[in-house]
């Protein structure tokens, strides 16, 4: 009899997919099997999963940099550091959407598990994501990450913005997800392989006559996934969306989304396509001025607070482009740093957004946040915190992340739209400064607004958020250092 | 006449075109949706003639693979605009305008 090779699997390299996919497989069969959970069951069960994927990460960590990065199930997976990396990312995103959702849940009178199910799910699709080392599979992770947020923005039954957010995430999201997919057809064309390191391998040692084909799949490509983290032009769900899914939701959004979505981008364009760079470089560049620009100048237009942070989270991607039109290893770790810190940044921005939003989850209106200060100083105080990071304030993990994204730019002689950026920046900490304004310095409506129940999640979330970002911004070394030794290599050919 | 492969490949170049203008502009989410559909399946259309002008079976491997998200689309998709629908009868994209600020 012939034997058959199977390819070599690595368990601890897969185990983060094996545990996310397992346990939301394995909630959702045993909801629908007993009648009645107990209330804190399935989000005790997503916290210890998160937290079981946040475990497997140190030792895979020490594994890669002392095995080296490694290739397995027949090369369409890779585990390198920027995996590792972006996984504890993901899980950190993960466990706060969980302890925002149990609260959230019970305010809107909102039974079910589905939530925490496609939690995990959309986690799972994010990890794949992120350790995919063939355009096919990468293609999967983005899908499995995608349809399961399409379903998390229509969660709330009772709210029609919340399903009109859902139909215009599904349909733009699909149409950037068609455009993906030309592009890896385009590019496996005019290579011959849809594996990222035969793809590397074949553009190194080939001159191509004729690149057109090539050249419109790097451009197609670049569109899908510019939708995917809401880069300007493909930016116009973003607001909307925002707006309409639950809150706990949109931390998942802001958070995991971009984090896998931009870890993708590193991995395709830098690292597969890298030769090629001097052809998508400037359309990079373009993408990250314009999505700093009008992220930044929107956001001062409106009066809703998730829109304007829909709004911010754009000008983020901007920055991180910027990281990524760099081509550079110190772009590609000011990216990984970057993502860490607006994970922090996110979730706990939109807990406090979730706790201030009230019944109903549709107080985002900046005068619900007038006289914040005052009724609950430590709320306050916190989001106060948490929105200095974003503008990028010295001593706060934002500075830490904006300074490496344009010490990146800068590094690669980009100079105008490191400027542009810069004064972005400064506009955009104009957008912030209205929201503490309102929180500090104007009076209450009505002077018996009941305080928000900050719940005991929320509390550990904004906790956990402000104090990383205040670390991270005091003394930078420690995740400097793990996002320069996160850079990712091809190891599959 | 010889059929090459660049004539699939214009074929599937005109159905994408013709699924990436019809979605930006039918109103009826139904038939905005029939037109993600047609962009996929000349995706699908792309890979297996470039898989067959290559001699890579790869390409034809990707299609089962975009069948298969297609279709777990189709099943969300589908669950959505029903739960629109029922809240408001008819409903088109216009209509959806809620959100704005």
């Amino acid at each position: 009899m012939a034997s058959v090779t199977t390819p070599e699997v690595l368990w601890w390299a897969l185990a983060p997919v094996l545990l996310l996919a397992a346990g939301g497989l394995l909630l959702l069969t045993v909801a629908s099997l007993v009648r009645r959970l107990p209330g804190y069951l399935p989000q005790a069960w997503t916290v210890a999963v998160g937290l079981a994927v946040l475990a497997t990460t140190p030792p895979s960590w020490v594994a890669v940099r002392d095995g080296g990065p490694r290739s397995l199930l027949s090369g369409t997976v890779a585990v390198d550091g920027s995996t590792v990396l972006v996984t504890a990312a993901l899980a950190l995103a993960l466990l706060a959407t969980a302890l925002l959702a149990r609260p959230y849940l019970e305010r809107e009178d909102l039974p079910g598990v589905e939530l925490y199910v496609l939690l995990m799910l959309s986690a799972a699709g994010g990890v794949v994501m992120v350790s995919a080392d063939d355009l096919i599979v990468l293609f999967l992770g983005l899908e499995i990450l995608s349809i399961a947020v399409y379903v998390l923005a229509a969660l709330h039954l009772r709210r029609f913005e919340s399903q009109e957010a859902s139909l215009k995430y599904f349909i733009l999201g699909a149409f950037a997800s068609a455009f993906l997919l030309y592009g890896m057809a385009l590019v496996y064309g005019a290579t011959g392989s849809t594996r990222l390191g035969r793809i590397s391998g074949y553009l190194a040692g080939t001159v191509l006559l004729d690149d057109g084909m090539l050249l419109a799949g790097i451009a197609l490509i670049l569109v899908g996934l510019a939708f995917k983290v809401a880069a300007v032009p493909f930016h116009a769900w973003t607001p909307d969306v925002y707006q309409g899914a639950p809150s706990p939701v949109v931390a998942w959004m802001a958070a995991g989304v971009k984090a896998a979505g931009f870890t993708a981008m590193v991995r395709v364009l830098v690292v597969a396509l890298g030769t090629h760079a001097s052809d998508w470089r400037p359309a990079v560049a373009v993408l990250a001025g314009a999505s700093v620009v009008v992220g930044a100048w929107v956001a001062v237009l409106q009066t809703d607070v998730k829109r304007m942070l829909a709004y911010s989270s754009i000008a983020h991607a901007g920055f991180l482009l910027l990281g990524v039109q760099a081509a550079s290893p110190r772009g590609t770790a000011a990216v990984y740093a970057y993502l860490v810190i607006y994970t922090l940044l996110a979730t706990g921005s939109f807990a406090v957004i979730t706790t201030v939003g009230g019944a109903g989850d549709g107080g985002h209106g900046l005068e619900a946040y007038r006289g914040l200060a005052r009724r609950q100083p430590v709320l306050a105080g916190a989001f106060t915190v948490l929105l200095l990071g974003q503008a990028g304030v010295p001593f706060t993990g934002g500075f830490v992340a904006k300074l490496g994204v344009l010490a990146a730019a800068v590094d690669g002689r980009t100079y105008w739209v490191a400027m542009v950026a810069m004064v972005a920046a400064a506009v955009a900490a104009f957008v912030y400064l209205r929201i503490l304004v309102a929180m500090y310095l104007r009076d209450p409506e009505a002077d018996e607004v009941p305080p928000h129940v900050v719940p005991p999640g929320a509390r550990v979330v904004v906790g956990v958020a402000c104090a990383g970002v205040l670390f991270i911004g005091l003394l930078p070394a420690p995740l400097l250092d793990l996002a320069r030794q996160a850079v990712p290599v091809l190891v599959g050919g | 006449m010889v059929v090459t492969t660049s004539w699939y490949l214009t074929l599937a170049a005109i159905l994408f075109s013709m699924g990436a203008v019809g979605l930006l502009t039918r109103r009826n989410p139904l038939i905005m949706f029939m037109c993600v559909e047609l962009m996929l399946n000349a995706v699908n259309l792309t890979f297996v003639s470039l898989g067959t002008d290559l001699g890579d079976l790869s390409g034809q491997l990707a299609v089962f693979f975009v069948l298969v998200v297609a279709a777990a689309e189709v099943v969300v998709g589908l669950a959505i605009i029903v739960a629109i629908t029922r809240r408001r009868q008819g409903a088109t994209a216009d209509d959806l305008s809620v959100l704005g600020g």
